[in-house]
C-alpha cells in the first residue's frame, strides 16, 4: 500500500518537473522525487540503496544543479506549446514497453527467475565466506570487487573530465575573438 | 492481484517516459540533465522490484529472519547510482561550458550566431 502510494506521488512530482519553467523549482522538486524514490527502496527491503540514493541523489546532484544554476539563468526559456513529435515517440515506445511487462514475473514472488539464480548462494554463502552480516556490502566488496574497481574508474574518469572541462580557465575574451571572424563573414 | 502484481513495473516504464520526454523536448540543458535523472531513477526502481520477495526483509542477516530479498540487484544498484551522479556532474560541466562560450544553455539558441541576446554578442554590437 505505502508502494503504491509513493509510486503515485512520485510521478506527480515527475510530471511537476518537466512542466514546471522555473529551473530552481525543478531542482527541488527533483530532490522531493529523490527523497521519494528512497523512501520507496527503503519500503522494498533495499535499505542500503535508500541511504545512497537520499545521500547521493537527492543530497549530491540538487547541490550540483543549483551550483550550475547560480551561474546560468533562472527561467527556461519558453517554447511554443507540447513538442508533438516527442510525445508521439513517447508515446509508442511506452506502448511497446507496458506491452513488454506482461511477460515479465510478477512482482514480488518468491521463484522468479532472478529470485533463483546466484541471489541465494550469496545469501547462503556470503556470512560463511565472508563473515559480514551485511550481504549487500559482502557481494559490493568481495563476490563482485572488480566490479566496484570498474566504478571507482568511471568516478576517476568523470572527474578528470569535469576538471578538463572547468579546472583550466581560459583567457579571458578568447571565446569572443574566435567568433567575431564569422561575424564578418556572414555580414 | 494482477494489476497489483504489474503496478511497480507500469509505474516504472511510466516514469521512464516522463524523463525520455523531458529529454527529447526541453531545450534546456539543466532541464534535459533533469530528464535524465527520472529515467535513471525509474530503472533503479525496477532492478529493486525485481530483487523484492514479498514477506522477504532487508537482506541483513539476523536472528529469527528466514526470508530475505534478492541482495544482488541492490549492489547492482548502489553501483549505478554512484556512476549516475558522475554521470550528472560531467553534464552539468559541459552545460556550464557551453554558458561561458556562449551564453546560453538553450538549445534553440545556440545556432542563432548574433540573434541571440547573449551578454558576448550585446558586448560587441556596443
Amino acid at each position: 500500500m505505502i508502494d503504491i502510494g509513493l509510486l503515485t506521488f512520485m510521478v506527480v512530482i515527475a510530471i511537476a518537473v518537466v512542466r514546471t519553467r522555473d529551473l530552481f523549482a525543478a531542482a527541488m522538486l527533483f530532490a522531493i522525487y529523490s527523497l521519494l524514490s528512497a523512501a520507496l527502496f527503503a519500503v522494498l527491503d533495499a535499505g542500503d540503496v535508500a541511504l545512497t540514493e537520499a545521500a547521493v541523489g537527492a543530497g549530491i546532484s540538487t547541490i550540483l544543479i543549483l551550483a550550475v544554476l547560480a551561474l546560468a539563468r533562472r527561467y527556461e526559456h519558453p517554447t511554443g506549446g507540447h513538442n508533438l513529435v516527442a510525445l508521439l515517440v513517447v508515446l509508442i515506445t511506452g506502448a511497446a514497453l507496458i506491452y513488454a511487462t506482461l511477460d515479465l514475473p510478477e512482482f514480488g514472488s518468491a521463484d522468479n527467475p532472478a529470485q533463483v539464480h546466484v541471489g541465494p548462494y550469496y545469501i547462503e554463502q556470503s556470512y560463511p565466506d565472508m563473515g559480514v552480516p551485511n550481504m549487500v556490502a559482502a557481494v559490493l566488496a568481495s563476490y563482485r570487487s572488480i566490479d566496484t574497481m570498474g566504478e571507482a574508474f568511471v568516478i576517476f574518469a568523470a572527474g578528470l573530465a569535469v576538471y578538463a572541462l572547468l579546472g583550466v580557465r581560459p583567457r579571458s575574451g578568447r571565446f569572443r575573438r574566435r567568433r567575431e571572424p564569422e561575424e564578418e563573414d556572414a555580414s | 492481484m494482477t494489476v497489483l502484481g504489474f503496478f511497480n513495473y507500469w509505474v516504472v516504464i511510466i516514469l521512464m517516459m516522463i524523463g525520455l520526454y523531458c529529454v527529447i523536448a526541453r531545450g534546456n540543458m539543466i532541464k534535459k540533465i533533469i530528464g535524465l535523472n527520472l529515467f535513471q531513477t525509474s530503472v533503479f526502481i525496477l532492478f529493486i522490484s525485481a530483487g523484492k520477495v514479498v514477506g522477504g526483509s532487508t537482506p541483513i542477516l539476523r536472528e529469527g529472519v528466514e526470508v530475505y530479498s534478492n541482495p544482488l540487484p541492490h549492489v547492482l544498484i548502489l553501483t549505478a547510482i554512484v556512476v549516475g551522479v558522475a554521470i550528472t556532474a560531467v553534464g552539468l560541466a559541459l552545460a556550464v561550458r557551453i554558458q561561458e562560450a556562449y551564453g546560453t544553455i538553450e538549445d534553440d539558441h545556440l545556432g542563432d550566431d548574433g540573434e541571440d541576446d547573449g551578454p558576448f554578442e550585446e558586448e560587441q554590437r556596443g
